[in-house]
């Protein structure tokens, strides 16, 4: 799924008015006339100006702004499309690591999620829990003990080691 | 003198050594492994060189990715996907080389001329540097404010094909470095309320997520599986010498070019390949060989690549302005390790820099023996499967972002950094701009309104100042060519 230029360009002009219209109750700097608003209101003029030239190159017929650099020539075999699940399960792990890992504690949540990932990315079923495992322990192992990360224990606050 | 001797004991120290070979051993791995970029080495490596003291965090970043470059050529050789994006300007020759049975040359050609191009910037680096450090003492907030303009211009205009996406990036990297009470009436500006936001996005944070977990969330999407590699590597050394008797200047115009490109803010060693591939086709005695597995390309493309690395820290030392995308997170923990970089650095910590110098000369060496044996087993290290690789990674950007100022609020920086870094790129717009407008926004702004309060709002009195002149006559410039050759480029088209 890939958005066009068009609507891209017209959400950054959204988000340039809105920056323009935010700053507008910017106290001024005491005692001269370059306030605080003054360098965010240019940036977010020229954000404005940019995105309008986007949705104007992307309507011109013919011309066509550039496809963005292919990926370096990285196996041309991409036979079907994306395939949505593991990237959702991704950024679901990612998100549920960050809302969870206070509650249950990194051990847990660290293993959840690299479970969750292997089995999307479609890991031989064998080998999802014992790499899971050795993973978590191991980061633990590198950032808790040695580097002295405070990474909360959570549920297994009372077995702490 | 003494500032040497102080710098040789803190390179040559038990740790320093230590973190380097590891830092090796962690580069040719990245880089040897194909989706993992020299870039994101860099990102992965800054929770742990939060834990170093100065001296070994630098050497850690400098070796790795010395490392990474040139073990990127590796799977370009022998299965044809390019480790890295450095190496991918000359993957198409270094596989015919394979096919017709001269991986052996291949991968010396890379190993040796790496290391060539890479003596080569660190030695323009040494003599430039404090050359350009002198000068820059008598700079004032005028001068600042247009070199720190050219570099964001130059960021846009030549890194990528789409410099209208480029320019949205930068100021989209502007407005977030807005964030936060940095300001003139240190007024809380786009904070929502948050006292997170008080001290603006952390850059950090936003770094790894940009960079490693854009680049997971791509692979989560395009998973496709390694071909077996199986191929015998041979001697190789062996007819290196001939190599460089037969193509001296390649090699160095190869070296000057990437050192160049390297320095200039925003294009990195991706760039230099590319366009040493390009230049070293159109001036070759024998063009009709490139592409057939021919090593003249790739002799200059892979001394480029490599000096790059250290041109890109011409800028970062002398004015804070990182030359590509990795120095632009070296400045980060420059700042973090009390080196705040800038001309006075030369003045007041004299044995630093020298130690920079020594470990890149150290770390370029370092890479022949360990890049052979990297060689030697990267048939090995190309059957890592990544599908296992990949999840171990994003818990390694989930624990480093929350190592550095131990805040939950980073993960969640993270987390939309990451996603607007995977949106972006997969909507061809070019992510370097982006950091390049957090990391010097704030530079900017204060050199702006300095400047402006200096002058009472008369504009000319940013150009009065020679230096200053002349520096905004090389934005414009640069915008003007920019301008003419997109102008050029649609005429052809339509």
């Amino acid at each position: 799924m890939r958005l066009g230029d068009a609507p891209i360009g017209a959400a950054f002009l959204a988000l340039a008015v809105a920056v323009l219209w935010h700053i507008r109750d910017f106290p001024p700097a005491p005692g001269q006339p370059y306030g605080p608003a003054l360098f965010p209101g240019l940036i977010a003029a020229g954000l404005a100006l940019a995105s309008v030239l986007l949705m104007v190159s992307a309507w011109r017929p013919g011309v066509q702004t550039s496809e963005g650099q292919a990926a370096g020539g990285e196996g041309d075999v991409r036979a079907e499309a994306p395939r949505w699940l593991p990237f959702i399960t991704t950024v679901g792990a990612l998100v549920g690591y960050v809302a969870l890992v206070d509650r249950l504690g990194f051990i847990i949540t660290a293993f959840l999620m690299l479970c969750s990932q292997f089995a999307a990315y479609r890991v031989r079923p064998a080998l999802i829990v014992p790499v899971a495992a050795v993973s978590t322990l191991l980061v633990h192992a590198a950032f808790y003990k040695l580097l002295r990360v405070p990474l909360p224990w959570g549920l297994l606050s009372g077995w702490t080691w | 003198m003494e500032a040497l001797a102080a710098a040789f004991q803190m390179v040559f120290s038990v740790q320093t050594l230590v973190v380097m070979v590891l830092a090796s051993l962690f580069g040719l791995f990245v880089g040897a492994v194909p989706g993992l970029t020299a870039t994101m080495a860099t990102a992965l490596l800054v929770p742990i060189t939060f834990f170093l003291p100065p001296i070994p965090a630098i050497a850690a970043m400098v070796t790795a990715t010395a490392m990474a470059i040139f073990a990127g050529d590796i799977p370009g050789c022998l299965v044809r996907i390019p480790g890295t994006p450095a190496s991918a300007a000359y993957v198409d020759e270094t596989y015919r080389m394979t096919v017709k049975g001269h991986a052996e040359t291949a991968l010396g050609v890379s190993l040796v001329f790496s290391v060539i191009g890479g003596l080569f910037g660190t030695l323009v680096l040494i003599l430039a540097a404090p050359a350009l450090a002198a000068a820059a003492l008598q700079f004032s907030s005028f001068e600042y404010f247009w070199l720190v303009l050219l570099g964001l211009t130059c960021a846009v205009f030549v890194s990528g094909d789409a410099p209208l996406k480029g320019m949205i990036t930068l100021f989209l990297g502007l407005l977030l470095g807005c964030v936060g009470l940095e300001n003139p009436a240190a007024h809380p500006r786009f904070t929502f309320d948050l006292p997170d936001l008080l001290s603006g996005v952390s850059l950090i944070p936003a770094m790894i997520g940009l960079f490693a977990v854009s680049e997971v969330l791509r692979f989560s999407l395009d998973a496709n599986p390694l071909a077996p590699v199986s191929r015998q590597v041979g001697s190789v050394f062996r007819g290196m010498g001939a190599m460089m008797r037969r193509y001296p200047v390649q090699t160095l115009r190869g070296s000057s070019l990437g050192t160049v490109i390297g320095a200039l803010p925003g294009a990195g060693a991706d760039m230099a390949a590319w366009m040493s591939y390009a230049i070293s086709r159109r001036f070759s005695r024998e063009p009709e060989k490139f592409g057939t597995g021919h090593p003249e390309g790739l002799v200059e493309a892979g001394a480029a690549n490599n000096s790059a690395l250290a041109g890109a820290w011409i800028p970062a030392l002398v004015f804070g302005i990182p030359g590509d995308s990795i120095t632009a997170i070296v400045i980060g923990v420059l700042y973090m390790k009390n080196l705040n970089p800038g001309p006075t650095i030369f003045i007041n910590n004299p044995s630093s820099i020298y130690a920079v110098f020594l470990l890149f000369i150290i770390a370029n060496l370092l890479m022949l023996p360990l890049g052979w044996l990297c060689i030697k087993v990267a048939a090995r290290l190309l059957r890592t499967p990544r599908n296992l690789l990949m999840p171990v990674i994003l818990l390694f950007c989930v624990v480093g972002a929350f190592a550095i100022n131990n805040s939950p609020f980073d993960l969640w920086i993270l987390v939309a950094a990451g996603l607007l870094g995977w949106f972006l790129e997969t909507h061809g717009f070019p992510i370097a701009p982006a950091i390049l407008g957090m990391l010097l926004g704030t530079m900017l702004e204060e050199h702006f309104i300095r400047s402006m309060i200096k002058a009472d709002g008369n504009l000319i009195a940013f150009v009065e100042r020679p230096i200053a002149a002349g520096l905004a006559l090389l934005v414009l410039v640069v915008w003007g060519v920019s301008a003419w050759l997109g102008w050029r480029r649609r005429r052809a088209i339509t």
